[in-house]
């Protein structure tokens, strides 16, 4: 038995996993056209690499990755591709994105599929053969499988995520119950490239089938892998929070689980490099949890691509359902619509009624009464961090450790004043990314000008100087010339003049810099009258909306810190 | 479009405020066992005139009535209040009281979650300060006897202040314990003497004591349903406890014993009711603790040196006004910083 620790808050949202786990999991019937976005992952998009009206073999190679952080993106099933355009997807800015369009042929008719005998490899051709087959984190944050196989430090532990601390998803769940051996097997080859000895694969302890079926698994293999039940607490399956329990080391803030010789892969990714290894299948389909509002929530094993509606209309969604939430309800977002894909960060769509989660009541003032701060898993002072973020105190938040804050929701689920507390953190990151963003192109102007400014300046002197050599020159010259004509004649200091043209140069030429300056109007804000400020601010709203659209269209570019295992 | 998280836990502010509202009922129904009912008199007044305040209040701020008039905090406020100060005071001592409590020290700071001081607080040294008369009458427990007044007799004083012909104010009344205390201190006598008394009972005065049990009562129920936190009342507790424990041990004739200082006045009420408000309260742990040990010192201090007989009201006050300064110097370290400097 390991010894078990604990991190300071967390929630205990009702779970709604029941509801999805009543029946295994069930092949999604073939779409007849699949939407595929270049962008799954967490970096670089895809680049495309088949043409239009090319006809695809299923796993083919339809986007390869482009720099290091980055990932391939693949044909799902057999067909021609119709289009590559910019096609609205699962993220709540409705940006649209680059996609493929496949029509499917109805075959399923696969492409070569490369297996490997994992114990010959080296770590490195191993990470090649995941990159190739877009095997990316099935938890949620979708970063490159085999980027987190690269690492400098020494790793002696790789923590499995089969805790699913979510309310209503399932998709992992199920995976362990019904697809366990290969989990293991998955299990073993990420073992086998990290180079670690200790294996322990947390799960939460509300999936007692899922547990006995990985023990059953890991007993069977005879690898000497541990299977751990966690307490279920959201959010116990945050990576960071996971290896705390497991391990008791807490990861330091800004780091990676390998700076403490700690690697956390999700159990459906384990699975998907199963797959990729000794299958030689890229990643093109996943468990997808339907549930919510349906009339039959379940899993699915639907192909990447496949339009969520399509899903929904497998459920049958109930009559009132009014809006579709990918993910679960702490961490999930609202999708712009019900037809865009599923992509590989898919793991669970709730179809949503103002039933099932009624509007939160007008928000009232803070009380200070600390419940956020008690159920802050990061241990941050929620109600701190949202009177910073709501008076513009941009700088004080990050002094209070914003940017440490994984947005899991605990804080605002127990907030008895109904503040959307998560919001305002949202609102307040992306606004100083933004300003980050902006100081810096601002500076970057600010140098270039004043290079510019040196610039002229040097030239003029060196004008400044020419005209007084030649002065100089001419001078000497003229003396030379009146010095063979009269040796009486009082020579000029010719040096003593050109100094002071030259002075005089450089004064003009700062003066006019300086007038330059003045009549460069500072921003004056205080004499303006309300009515004109509150313009202004509405103003800037406006632009942080933009920003925040911008920012969040961006976000994925960052390697997530704070994934849910993937 | 809503973002996550859709789901809430259901304890609302209203809730809350709710659930320390009926902690304070066993404090209430035990003052009205020892007093009479004169009590419920001045709550209703409070009360009313919290209500209108906070109504009044909002209209002029232009805020909505309906969600801040229904959460509770004003009349809390009002109880607050009403509870202590004397139940047989003329009728405007708790309307002046509270609607000075709500309009100036809640509305004027900027309403619920703004106040930087405890507008019950603030409400009751207005009072003491303004009308140190009124305020020191306080009703003489039932079973001394001295209770002659029917309520209707009681409510008849309470609204034209003045009583039936040939009975004295005095007589009805007594100073509260600590107050006695005080005075009888100055006149030479020893703590033993004083507390042999009629006015006091086994802990602290007669009826009173039972009181504070009652609310000590309450204050373990909020303790357990976790309304509130345990560090402000154990610290304050602790703190009252151990300096009046030192003092008294040293000089028993001039200090009164530690539960008589528990079981006086406001302390266990201040304990578990007034320093927990959440809003004029440090938000950290260790801040609580030395709020809590801040105020304890203080309520110590001014009971023993101080002006006023009782230092409660008071010591919350002063140490409302650190709290922003306790609140930055004790910020706890998040996740993943615990080995660095903040
Ligand atoms: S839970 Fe809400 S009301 Fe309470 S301190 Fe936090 S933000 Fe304020
Ligand atoms: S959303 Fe951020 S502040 Fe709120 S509980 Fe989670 S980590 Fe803490």
């Amino acid at each position: 038995m390991i010894k078990l620790r604990s991190f300071h808050g967390g929630v205990h949202p009702p779970t709604h996993k029941k509801e999805s786990t009543q029946s295994p999991i069930m092949a999604a019937p073939l779409p007849a056209q699949l939407i595929i976005p270049f962008r799954q992952h967490a970096g670089e998009a895809a680049k495309p690499v088949v043409q239009v009206g090319e006809r695809v073999l299923k796993g083919q190679l339809i986007g390869e990755p482009v720099g290091p952080i980055s990932s391939s993106v693949h044909a799902p099933t057999s067909g021609t591709i119709t289009a590559i355009e910019l096609q609205q997807i699962a993220h709540p800015s409705a940006l649209p994105d680059l996609c493929a369009t496949l029509v499917s042929d109805g075959l399923e008719e696969w492409g070569v599929r490369q297996t490997l005998s994992y114990r010959q490899l080296s770590s490195d051709e191993l990470q090649k053969h995941l990159r190739r087959c877009g095997i990316v984190g099935l938890g949620g944050a979708v970063f490159p499988s085999d980027m987190k196989l690269r690492h400098p430090t020494v790793v002696n532990t790789l923590v499995i995520n089969g805790a699913e601390c979510e309310p209503y998803i399932t998709c992992d769940d199920m995976l362990m119950r019904e697809r366990a051996e290969g989990i293991v097997r998955g299990i073993e080859i990420l073992r086998h490239a990290l180079g670690t000895d200790a294996v322990l694969i947390g799960i939460e302890d509300n999936k007692p089938q899922a547990i006995t079926a990985m023990q059953r698994a890991v007993d069977e293999s005879s690898h000497p892998f541990k299977v751990v039940a966690v307490p279920t607490l959201y959010p116990g399956g945050s990576a960071k929070h996971l290896i705390k329990v497991l391990t008791g080391v807490e990861v330091p803030s800004g780091k990676l689980p390998t700076d403490v010789g700690v690697q956390c892969y999700n159990v459906a990714t384990a699975y998907a490099a199963h797959r990729a290894v000794e299958h030689g299948e890229p990643l093109v389909s996943r468990i997808v949890t339907v549930t919510g509002n349906v009339e039959q929530p379940r899993n699915y094993e639907a192909l990447i691509g496949t339009p969520f509606s399509e899903l929904v209309e497998l459920s049958v969604a109930k009559a009132d359902t009014n809006r579709y939430i990918m993910g679960g309800p702490m961490m999930g977002v609202e999708l712009p619509a019900v037809n865009v894909p599923l992509v590989k960060a898919s793991n669970c769509v709730i179809a949503a009624s103002d039933v099932l989660f009624p509007p939160p009541p007008p928000a009232m003032p803070c009380i200070r009464c600390t419940r956020c701060a008690q159920a802050c898993p990061v241990e941050l002072q929620p109600q701190e961090l949202y009177w910073f973020a709501k008076s513009h105190n941009f700088g004080k938040a990050q002094e209070y450790d914003l940017f440490d804050c994984i947005e899991c929701g605990a804080c605002a689920y127990v907030c008895p004043s109904s503040i959307p507390l998560v919001q305002y953190y949202r609102y307040a990151k992306s606004e100083i990314r933004a300003r980050d963003h902006e100081k810096r192109a601002a500076d970057l102007a600010r140098e270039r000008h004043e290079f510019r400014q040196f610039r002229i300046e040097r030239e003029k002197q060196e004008k400044a100087e020419r005209l007084a050599q030649k002065e100089r020159a001419a001078a000497e010259a003229k003396a030379k010339a009146a010095a063979t004509a009269t040796v009486i004649a009082t020579p000029v200091d010719p040096s003593a003049d050109t100094d002071d043209t030259q002075q005089m140069r450089i004064d003009a030429a700062l003066a006019r810099a300086k007038e330059q300056a003045a009549t460069t109007p500072p921003k004056n804000t205080e004499t303006l009258s309300p009515a004109q400020r509150a313009e202004i601010e509405a103003i800037e709203e406006r632009r942080a909306h933009i920003h925040e659209l911008a920012a969040d269209a961006g976000a994925d570019d960052e390697p997530p810190k704070h994934s849910q295992g993937n | 479009m809503l973002s996550s998280p859709f789901i809430t836990r259901t304890l609302s502010v209203d809730r809350i405020m709710l659930r320390v509202l009926y902690a304070l009922l066993p404090g209430i129904a035990l003052y009205v066992w020892y007093f009479g009912p004169a009590i419920l008199v001045s709550i209703a007044l409070a009360v009313t005139a919290a209500l209108a305040t906070e109504a009044l209040m909002l209209k002029l701020r232009d805020r909505p009535l309906r969600p801040f008039l229904s959460d509770y905090s004003a009349l809390l406020t009002g109880v607050l209040i009403a509870l202590s100060i004397p139940p047989l005071a003329p009728w405007w001592l708790p309307v002046v009281g509270t609607a000075f409590a709500i309009a100036v020290a809640k509305h004027l700071y900027g309403g619920l979650g703004s106040n930087p001081f405890n507008p019950a607080m603030i409400g009751y040294a207005v009072l003491i300060i303004s009308f140190p008369h009124e305020m020191t009458h306080w009703l003489s427990p039932q079973d001394m006897g001295h209770s002659a007044l029917s309520l209707g007799q009681q409510l008849h004083y309470i609204f034209t202040s003045t009583l039936p012909a040939g009975m004295q104010l005095d007589a009805l009344t007594m100073s509260t314990p600590l107050d006695t205390l005080k005075t009888q201190l100055h006149l030479g006598m020893t703590v033993s003497d004083i507390r042999d008394l009629p006015i006091y009972g086994r802990l602290a005065g007669k009826g009173s004591e039972m009181v504070a049990a009652g609310f000590a009562l309450g204050g373990i129920y909020l303790l357990i349903a976790r309304i509130i936190p345990w560090q402000l009342p154990l610290a304050f507790l602790g703190t009252l406890f151990a300096l009046s424990g030192v003092f008294n041990l040293i000089d028993p004739a001039h200090y009164a014993p530690p539960l008589f200082h528990w079981f006086s006045g406001a302390a266990m009420i201040g304990a578990f009711f007034i320093l927990t408000d959440p809003i004029t309260s440090p938000t950290t742990a260790k801040g609580r603790i030395l709020f809590g040990m801040g105020a304890g010192l203080l309520t110590f201090l001014i009971r023993a040196y101080g002006g006023f007989p009782d230092g409660v009201a008071f010591a919350t006050i002063l140490m409302n006004m650190c709290v922003p300064l306790i609140d930055a110097w004790t910020q706890p370290k998040v996740f993943g910083k615990k080995g660095s400097k903040r």
